[in-house]
């Protein structure tokens, strides 16, 4: 059976329910279905969050992600993956990305999506500006993100 | 070619976007964000910390010292912050 592969960017919210029927539909092979949903905290260190605004490369980004979904399909076995990432202003608790990987066995789901979520804060270009009590200020890369995704290297 | 800036890079040069073509002298990223910061003090403040600015060219991440040559579009923006 041909993946089910989604991937898109957009303003919107997403509905996960929805969007795991979709990717296993037509599908009697998947045994696990992973989801990660990532989600706008109301608090950064001690300071309140009011919002975010992600900006994004558009083209880039789509490219980026297909990239990064056509690595994790030809490491793992995967009868599915859906990324999907909002841009524009988002407020605390709402949804910011979602990632789900299907597959016959749990490992592969499992681990695709943990690969996946580690390669998007690393690589996928996007940024997200604050705004707090303080002002409004870009939100700062993290290192740990890009060890994070190091630790996928093959040896 | 076509230059696009983003996050707070986009913010201090006031552009999103612009064409230019610059000499055949500035052969690679690090050359040309060396050449872009001359320009003017908006391209310099941007350019200021050049270890900090990723770049790609062609919807594709590289590095300093990738080549420029042939490039339709190179994009200069901070580390980033998605997922």
């Amino acid at each position: 059976m041909t993946a089910n592969v989604t991937i898109r960017i957009q303003q919107a919210d997403f509905d996960i329910a929805r969007e795991i029927s979709a990717l296993t539909e037509g599908h009697t092979d998947i045994g696990a279905v992973v989801s990660f949903s990532g989600i706008c905290r109301g608090s950064e260190a001690s300071e309140t969050i009011a919002a975010l605004t992600l900006e994004h490369y558009p083209g880039m980004a789509e490219e980026e992600i297909a990239r990064h979904v056509d690595t994790a399909m030809s490491r793992w076995p995967l009868s599915g993956v859906s990324v999907i990432h909002r841009v524009g202003r988002i407020i605390p608790g709402d949804n910011i990305v979602l990632v789900l990987t299907a597959s016959e066995h749990r490992q592969a789901a499992f681990q695709a999506a943990e690969f996946l979520m580690d390669y998007l804060k690393a690589n996928a270009p996007f940024w997200k500006r604050e705004e707090s009590a303080g002002g409004t200020s870009w939100v700062e890369a993290r290192h740990h993100d890009d060890d994070a995704a190091a630790r996928w290297a093959k040896p | 070619m076509k230059l696009k800036y983003f996050a707070w890079v986009r913010e201090r040069i006031g552009k999103s976007e612009e064409t230019l073509e610059p000499p055949s002298s500035v052969r690679t990223v690090e050359e040309l964000m060396a050449w872009l910061a001359k320009r003017d003090e908006t391209y310099a403040h941007a350019f200021e910390t050049p270890k900090v600015i990723r770049a790609a060219i062609d919807h594709a991440h590289v590095k300093p010292d990738a080549a420029i040559a042939g490039a339709r579009e190179i994009a200069f923006f901070p580390p980033m912050t998605g997922g």
